[in-house]
């Protein structure tokens, strides 16, 4: 998320941890959204279908 | 690490809840649909469902074979399709959970469940409806242009989406709300990469069904997240350090 480079109001140690968790999701999501192992897709395949992923 | 962690529990808790009601809207809604648009891919022996460059073996499959069987693991169909679907649900849930919270905590935070509703809502505008409207949810069987160029369309669009809506909103000037306005927009001036030709086994009514099923359960999951993010974080993350009583 873009949001992350527009910490004006925050601490640096509040900073480090919230990009931290954006990571993670930015993974996560990723992962199961896009990734082209053919295990993972067929695993997720109603998933991503039904949330409008691009899908083989 | 309080921080981090707060985070992640307040995400994981409404991305299990997000996760799991909208499973039981994609039991009725979308996956029956899947389901029958899949018996016309199967009725299509020249199409390849695995792979976008179509010089795969398999002559004429056979009209009883699961989609997915050329190659590589897949779920059972049934129960067990059903599980992994709920699974992806819940740790995408999780997922797009913590985006959503760490977006919020930049702002301040999400005080309860009826500003998560609008949280949710921005998530839905940045995650379905702006990628969805070069790429609107596909069917099997529908043709589509390269994957990874659109899985780069819809990772720029969501991108530039996100920090538009964000300048727009939190930018604090005419000049960066404007920035922001043309930002969510270019996506759709640069285009979608499209098929070549539109022609699908696919009857239209079947398409328009599941277009509409997709974007109101993408709808109601996000709101959803949202108003769970709200509930969570007050009821689980109050009283922690933090400035402006936010979570972190």
């Amino acid at each position: 998320m873009a949001s992350t480079t527009h910490d004006t109001t925050s601490t640096q140690s509040r900073t480090l941890p919230l990009a931290f968790a954006a990571l993670l999701g930015l993974f996560i999501v990723g992962f199961v959204g896009f990734s082209h192992a053919e295990a993972v897709h067929n695993a997720g395949h109603d998933y991503r279908h039904s949330m409008a992923f691009p899908c083989h | 690490m309080n921080i981090f962690r707060n985070v992640v529990f307040v995400a994981a808790l409404a991305g299990l809840v997000a996760g799991l009601v909208i499973t039981a809207l994609q039991t009725f809604y979308t996956v029956p649909l899947i389901l029958q648009a899949e018996t016309f891919e199967n009725a299509e022996p020249a199409h390849d469902h695995a792979a976008p460059v179509a010089t795969e073996t398999a002559p004429a499959a056979p009209v009883e074979a699961h989609p997915h069987d050329e190659e590589g693991w897949a779920p059972a169909d049934g129960a067990e399709r059903t599980a992994f679907t709920a699974l992806a649900n819940i740790v995408t849930g999780i997922g797009f959970g913590l985006l959503l919270v760490v977006a919020s905590e930049f702002a301040g935070g999400i005080t309860g469940w009826r500003q998560g509703l609008f949280w949710g809502f921005a998530g839905f505008a940045v995650f379905a409806l702006a990628p969805g409207l070069g790429l609107p949810p596909e069917l099997p069987a529908m043709p589509a242009a390269d994957l990874v160029a659109r899985q780069v369309w819809w990772i720029a669009t969501v991108a530039a989406t996100g920090a538009g809506l964000w300048l727009v909103a939190f930018g604090g000037s005419a000049v960066l709300a404007v920035v922001g306005a043309a930002l969510m927009v270019i996506p759709h001036i640069v285009g979608a990469p499209q098929p070549v030709s539109h022609d699908s086994p696919i009857p239209p009514d079947l398409h328009h069904d599941f277009v509409v099923a997709v974007t109101i359960t993408n709808l109601v999951f996000w709101m959803l997240l949202g108003a769970a993010v709200g509930v969570f974080r007050t009821r689980f993350a109050r009283g922690l350090e933090a400035p402006q009583g936010s979570l972190a």
